[in-house]
């Protein structure tokens, strides 16, 4: 079973680069800006694993887990998105053009700034760091 | 008494980046239109200071996932007339080439998931590609064409790493770059059938009168060096730009407009590119052009749609001939010593002219840099267009309204993020 494991933000915005760190901490796929071209790093994978971050007004560091693979994501809940096609339309669009892997799930990172230049928060970089042994259980376990 | 209303959206969708619109009406009137922009304030200008000017490419091509090439080519343009550095012209060509394959993914993009639903009555691309999956997988297509160009050229998709001041880091083979001809050739097709396409919707009767300000260069669609012309009859070197354009402060946001020095409005971008510099589209795009009902200008917002479609067959056949006469540099780069002094640097970024400014001192440190993109340009222009598209339909009802406002920014292309970050939209009738 091949998995990709992307991670969605600017590196260089505060904790909206959140994802981008798990993301490397796995040896997968940065996706820094317009997730439109997440269809094309999803092309032929049997499953995704998307980590962005979120504004939702929960405490920072907060992990949320989204299963796309049936039905959309609530969109509001990754509103605070700044890309010009959020993740949960690249999701949908993909979706409406059969480009969608069998299996997608999302994971949000509640992030709490976002000034320019800023490395990640405290709570954040905890969540990070929590977040990469979770998937790493989750791709074990889900393995053929 | 007239009827007083009140519209409140809290996000605009479907632009790159963020920001926020407000519309009041009373009655019939348009009481107070404006573009709200929260621009982290200049972070950009105050992180060069410091730095070395080598760094400026890398540094501000980071403002921008959309158009970092245009961040990175106006940096390297002002440096390199500073250190009086001329680059050789298969060096000029390549970055060239990297630049159309911005422009590909930034009009595909734009064109098929961010206006194209405006026309065709949908309110997102998801909706369009359940009704007309073909059209959007054709955007697609278009769009990773654009960045094979961008990875190729600039070693990575987005935020190139492969751009230096004085040239390229390393440089890409012939054989290298014809493994681009023939994904070019599809994608050429993709933008002529993009362009019947779009030639197609209906479009109201829209024209835009203030200036119009693009770069020109003889005998070419000017987008990587030129000089700064407008329809009024400007004709400048990048290093006058100041003397003519100002930035003015506005207490309601972060961010800079631009105007005129002395009042009034300016527009940049394709309908700026088009009406000054139509004749010097290569062959099929003028010929695209003119199949599609465009004449000798094109004022219409509305119509900017085809116009990018347009530059997308430009791109597609301008990059094809940049690779058929390609040979490789001696070297990749020239070195480059830093001279004091000021140094001035332009270049048209998708939606538009990007004017950068480095001060230097000998050793080559930046002691301060000005940037102005293209979205603070156009605001101006922008809010008047938005105005007058209000005044002229306050019978609409409210939801109509805003679809309609909302169309009419978009028209425009605006690049909130590398202007600013969070946008929402009121409408106000009050």
């Amino acid at each position: 079973m091949k998995t990709v494991v992307i991670g969605i933000g600017n590196a260089l915005r505060g904790d909206d680069a959140a994802g981008v760190a798990v993301a490397e901490r796995l040896q997968g796929v940065a996706c820094e800006e317009e997730p439109s071209r997440l269809i094309e790093a999803w092309e032929g994978a049997d499953a995704a694993v998307l980590i962005d971050t979120v504004v939702s007004g929960a405490p920072a560091g907060t992990l949320h887990r989204f299963d796309a693979s049936e039905e959309p994501i609530h969109a509001r809940a990754l509103r605070s998105s700044t890309h010009a096609i959020g993740l949960a339309e690249t999701i949908e669009l993909a979706r409406a053009l059969g480009k969608l892997p069998p299996r997608v799930v999302v994971y949000g990172i509640e992030g709490e700034s976002f000034d320019a230049g800023a490395p990640l928060s405290p709570d954040v970089e905890a969540a990070v760091i929590r977040l990469v042994a979770t998937i790493e259980e989750e791709l074990c376990t889900s393995a053929p | 008494m007239a009827r007083r209303r009140t519209i409140v959206t809290d996000y605009l969708a479907r632009v790159e980046g963020e920001g926020a619109m407000t519309v009041k009406l009373d009655g019939d009137t348009v009481e107070h239109v404006e573009l709200r922009i929260f621009e982290p304030p200049r972070f950009f200008e105050a992180f060069l200071r410091g730095r070395q000017f080598t760094e400026a490419p890398d540094i501000t091509a980071r403002i921008c996932g959309i158009c970092p090439v245009a961040y990175q080519t106006s940096a390297i343009n002002a440096l390199e007339s500073l250190c009086g550095v001329e680059v050789a012209e298969p060096i000029r060509m390549l970055r060239r080439l990297l630049y159309f394959g911005e422009w590909i993914e930034s009009h595909a993009l734009h064109v098929y998931m961010l206006h194209a639903p405006d026309f065709l009555g949908y309110e997102s691309a998801i909706e369009l590609a359940k009704i007309a999956p073909e059209a959007v997988e054709r955007g697609l297509k278009l769009k990773r064409i654009g960045n094979d160009v961008m990875t190729l050229v600039g070693g990575r998709e987005i935020h190139p790493i492969n751009v230096r001041v004085g040239g390229f880091y390393r440089v890409p083979t012939k054989r290298e770059l014809r493994t681009l001809v023939e994904p070019l050739e599809r994608a050429r097709e993709a933008a002529l059938e993009t362009v019947r396409w779009t030639a197609g919707f209906d479009f109201p009767e829209r024209e835009v009168e203030c200036d119009l300000v693009a770069l020109q260069w003889p005998g070419e669609y000017a987008i990587e060096r030129g000089r700064v012309v407008s329809s009024a009859g400007l004709d400048l070197d990048p290093a006058e730009y100041e003397e003519h354009f100002e930035e003015l402060h506005v207490e309601r946001s972060n961010a800079l407009q631009s105007q005129l020095k002395g009042g009034g409005t300016y527009l940049t971008g394709p309908l700026a590119r088009y009406t000054l510099g139509h004749d010097r589209l290569s062959a099929g795009a003028r010929e695209a052009a003119a199949e599609a009902g465009l004449g000798s200008e094109c004022r219409d917002p509305f119509r900017s749609i085809v116009v990018r479609s347009v530059e997308l067959v430009h791109a597609c056949e301008e990059s094809l001939r940049i690779i058929e006469e390609y040979e490789e540099p001696d070297a990749p780069a020239v070195e480059v010593a830093p001279v004091a002094g000021t140094g001035y640097g332009v270049s048209e970024a998708p939606r538009g002219l990007l004017y950068h400014r480095y001060r230097l001192d000998a050793d080559g440190t930046i002691l301060d840099a000005k940037i102005v993109p293209p979205t603070s340009q156009n605001q101006l222009a922008i809010e008047d267009d938005l105005r007058d598209v209000v005044a002229r339909n306050t019978k609409l009802d409210d939801d109509a309204l805003r679809r309609l406002c909302e169309q009419t920014i978009r028209n425009y292309d605006p690049c909130i993020s590398c202007a600013t970050h969070f946008l929402d939209l009121q409408v106000e009738r009050t």
